[in-house]
């Protein structure tokens, strides 16, 4: 805590223990690129030669480019409409708390968090399959929904923040409340609406469960769908396997990488609040 | 003021329809057939409390219980002291602290799943095999394999992905604390863990409640890390409850029974969390 002095015993012990992080990655990455046989002699090696030949044979056993592109449609249109729909709804509930009605819809929506998903993981999927939602539009329809619990809590107390004086400024003008709302509040949203957005895409991207028993239809397979099908099947592949897995990483790693002071700071502010 | 009163409505009322056909009704559902003997399709009829009764006498649901608390509990308490400790670490005077903060939350943005296959590969393959090679008997066989350790794989795991989550939220909790503080305690004589006990555990309090809430009821639903590691196995020893409602649900023709499952497992999840951020809460006053 000292001003000044770089406390190297800390660093040194922050470094090792970061090791426990980047080890499996790395074992992951050099197995990846790996023949079976260099398997035999040993774990830790890097691998002789670096051949993509497990990564094109992933690609083509999982139908990879399939699978991605249905986890990026998903999230894509999960994130997007998330902002979008579940901003408004906090807005009218924030800006109308003092009402029985909002107050209520607040309280209902938020008490949902603690709803464990296995309760209407049953009954959902029926319904979805009698609806014709048991696709990729039901998935992202059910994941914008089912965030309502979480974001309204999270954007009714951002929003609360916000003094009204400047919505008032504009209807003065004439301008109705949808006007206020898309612009005036939703551009001042825009932090919340960044912390909104990274928990979304992590969700979106990474869930396994709900995919997992709405998507019947191999072809409308998600990333994490594919690598549970795909291990069931060629379990026993190794370096297969972990091409496979780092493809399904690779996206999320990549995004990472180039914004991971924003999704630090993000997450931060979104558990915080 | 009408029409700004329809606006909102508007904002409003689509949603909360939608939210209820979607999730509160089926939620509903849910408790309506825990009264019924519905296996999933077909004829039914109503069974009163017995699927209730029956989950209480129930080995297999137990076991599930029994397996998914002492999970939870252990977890919860190793990836709160370690984040702790971390967030700390990050804290101080170091060299390279960005980098090593990004390094630390990676865990966070990876698939549980992928994470947990990659793991069960470390536990198969390559732990034996050093183990082996530095003649340590005990770790020369998969851990996953074995009934009364296979839990631990799980542990490590979960330990190491969650870990990132709570020290994020610890070093948000831990830049609140004005420096001055500890320069005073330093000048009144205070050591390392005085400081630690009389300043930094008071004044990060909320934050421990927080995670330690969000912590245990993450961990209550453990599924991804168990579908990836396990599979619940070897024989029904790392069975979580999610896990079991979802296999008997689907699988095994028990939509009733595992509905009532879920209802049990709904009001354990309520109840614990409620004593948590009443117990821990108290707690914060008090300091």
């Amino acid at each position: 805590m000292k001003k000044g002095k770089t406390n190297w015993l800390i660093t040194g012990l922050l470094i090792a223990g970061s090791l426990l992080i980047l080890f499996p990655l790395y074992l992951a990455v050099t197995i990846s690129f790996k023949t079976p046989e260099e398997m035999g002699k040993s774990l830790l090696a890097l691998p002789e030669q670096w051949s993509f030949s497990n990564y094109a044979q992933a690609i083509e056993l999982t139908n990879f480019f399939q699978a991605m592109g249905n986890s990026l449609f998903i999230t894509f249109f999960v994130v997007v409409l998330t902002l979008l729909t579940n901003s408004m709804v906090a807005y009218a509930i924030a800006r109308n708390m003092h009402k029985k009605f909002y107050k209520f819809i607040f309280y209902y929506l938020v008490s949902a968090m603690f709803i464990p998903f296995p309760i209407i993981m049953l009954p959902i999927v029926k319904q979805t399959a009698q609806w014709n939602l048991d696709n990729l539009v039901g998935l992202i329809f059910l994941y914008v929904v089912y965030g309502l619990a979480f974001n309204v809590f999270l954007y009714v107390g951002y929003i609360k923040s916000i003094p009204a004086e400047l919505e008032e400024a504009a209807i003065v003008d004439g301008a109705s409340t949808w006007v206020v709302f898309w612009k005036v509040i939703f551009p001042l949203l825009m932090p919340m609406n960044a912390t909104v957005g990274i928990l979304t895409t992590l969700w979106a991207w990474n869930d396994f469960m709900l995919p997992l028993v709405i998507i019947s239809d191999r072809e409308l397979s998600t990333l994490p769908l594919v690598q549970f099908v795909f291990q069931g099947q060629f379990s026993t592949d190794y370096n297969l396997a972990f091409s496979s897995y780092l493809m399904a990483l690779a996206p999320m790693i990549l995004v990472y990488i180039i914004a991971q002071k924003w999704i630090i700071s993000g997450v931060t502010k979104g558990a915080i609040k | 003021m009408k029409s700004r009163q329809r606006a909102f409505m508007l904002m409003t009322v689509p949603a909360l329809i939608l939210f209820f056909i979607f999730h509160t009704y089926p939620a509903l559902q849910g408790i309506y057939y825990s009264f019924t003997d519905y296996k999933g399709y077909g004829e039914w009829n109503f069974v009163g409390l017995k699927n209730y009764f029956n989950v209480f006498q129930d080995e297999r649901a137990l076991q599930a219980y029994g397996f998914t608390f002492k999970f939870a509990i252990i977890a919860t308490i190793l990836v709160n002291i370690f984040s702790l400790v971390i967030a700390i670490g990050l804290n101080s005077k170091i060299k390279f602290s960005k980098t090593l903060r990004a390094v630390y939350f990676l865990p966070n943005i990876l698939s549980i799943l992928i994470v947990g296959y990659i793991f069960n590969f470390i536990f198969t393959f390559f732990i034996p095999d050093i183990a082996q090679a530095l003649g340590i008997n005990a770790l020369a066989e998969n851990i996953l394999g074995k009934p009364d350790l296979a839990w631990i794989g799980i542990i490590v795991v979960s330990v190491w992905q969650a870990v990132a989550f709570n020290t994020i939220l610890y070093l948000a909790g831990l830049v609140t604390i004005p420096e001055e503080m500890y320069e005073a305690a330093s000048i009144d004589g205070a050591g390392t863990w005085k400081k630690f006990w009389n300043i930094t555990f008071p004044l990060i309090a909320p934050f421990f409640t927080i995670n330690m809430v969000l912590a245990m009821k993450n961990f209550l639903m453990v599924f991804d890390h168990i579908i990836a590691m396990t599979g619940g196995g070897p024989g029904t020893s790392t069975e979580s409850i999610s896990l079991l409602i979802f296999r008997g649900g689907f699988e095994g023709g028990e939509f009733a029974y595992q509905s009532a499952n879920a209802v049990i497992y709904f009001l354990v999840i309520v109840i614990i969390s409620v004593v948590q951020l009443r117990y821990l809460q108290r707690r914060e006053v008090e300091l």
